[in-house]
């Protein structure tokens, strides 16, 4: 354990690359920009699914080019804790965002009609219609 | 015959345990394993940055439920200029790389190099958030501010979150060009240096998502 703290990895230096790459990081960082951009900008594929898809992996690929030529991540450094940490994060924030897109989605789609017109039906109700949804309830009770 | 084999194992046994008299006793190890100042350091700031990841990405959930609902505003397509964020990412795409120019030459203990390539990164982040300001002073002008719907309100605190990350990383980077100044390239100030790269690199990941959620997915 004693001789563990005497490695050189973990004096307490960050590894960090040579300038051959960080110019590798930068130049595959241009690119996987610039083709979702020059995409996107051109008025995307037919199919917009698709064309989200393809964005979102762009982004994906990029995001590990920066943590490996960028950040320097590397399984050994630090005894494993920082990759450890990240998976972790990583598990928390994919349960965080499916879980929240996925409880809201269904929220939504369980929502009574009336009340989604109350939300988003201001504009076609003219003025001279009857402005409150409830109203032509009242009657019946 | 056994007895004897038995008697010897136990007087073997009794020696690996150390507990004749005659031999010194050992409590402690002779030399402590002696951590250098900082060691714990990078672990440290990089739990930090997976708490911060952890903060973006409940604000990227928020905008994911919230950023279709315009409340009869404008949406994204009518709002964003992608010209424009494509000009954002490119400077702190930039600042990136010059602050990784900066690394180099802090790792050849070239000091005025060092601080050449710090001030070049500070010029492009603030660069950066001059187009952000620019483009919240255009929206906020034109009645589009984060009060006005469910949308802006998540888009504001979301790149607004970022923009504020990126202010306190150019404070950063100046209070620590003042410290090497005054006591040179100590460890501690390679420490620094070190960490603050770590943290710009962060921006530069989140920038990766905000771009591509914010802005690309809302202009297709």
């Amino acid at each position: 354990m004693a001789n563990a703290e005497h490695a050189p990895a973990a004096d307490g230096h960050i590894p960090h690359g040579d300038f051959r790459s960080y110019m590798t990081g930068f130049v595959l960082s241009v690119i996987l920009t610039a083709i979702p951009f020059i995409l996107v900008m051109s008025g995307g594929l037919e199919s917009r699914r698709l064309t989200a898809v393809i964005v979102l992996l762009f982004a994906m690929a990029q995001i590990v080019v920066h943590m490996i030529y960028f950040l320097h991540m590397d399984p050994r450094a630090e005894g494993g804790w920082t990759v450890t940490s990240l998976v972790f994060t990583l598990i928390v924030l994919v349960i965080c965002l499916a879980g929240t897109i996925w409880v809201m989605h269904n929220m939504d789609s369980n929502m009574m009609p009336d009340m989604i017109e109350d939300i988003a039906g201001e504009e076609p109700s003219g003025p001279g219609e009857s402005d409150v949804p409830g109203q032509d309830m009242s009657p019946s009770e | 015959m056994q007895a004897a084999r038995l008697k010897d194992r136990a007087t073997d046994m009794s020696s690996t345990i150390d507990t004749s008299p005659e031999q010194e006793r050992v409590w402690h190890l002779d030399e402590e394993p002696h951590h250098a100042d900082g060691h714990s350091t990078p672990l440290g700031f990089w739990m930090y940055l997976m708490s911060d990841t952890l903060i973006f990405a409940i604000l990227f959930a928020t905008y994911a439920v919230l950023g279709d609902r315009y409340g009869g505003g404008p949406d994204q397509k009518a709002l964003f200029d992608l010209r424009l964020i494509a000009l954002n990412t490119a400077m702190l795409l930039l600042s990136s790389i010059t602050y990784g120019f900066a690394m180099l030459n802090m790792d050849k203990d070239n000091q005025p190099g060092l601080r050449k390539w710090l001030l070049i990164t500070a010029a492009f982040g603030a660069a950066f958030l001059v187009i952000e300001l620019y483009e919240f002073y255009h929206l906020i002008h034109a009645g589009y501010g984060p009060w006005s719907s469910a949308f802006l309100s998540s888009f504001f605190v979301l790149v607004g979150t970022h923009g504020l990350h990126v202010t306190f990383g150019i404070v950063w980077l100046f209070v620590l060009l003042a410290q090497i100044n005054r006591h040179g390239l100590t460890n501690s100030n390679r420490r620094r240096v070190e960490t603050l790269s770590m943290f710009w690199h962060f921006l530069d990941v989140i920038w990766i998502g905000v771009f591509t959620i914010v802005y690309l997915m809302g202009a297709i």
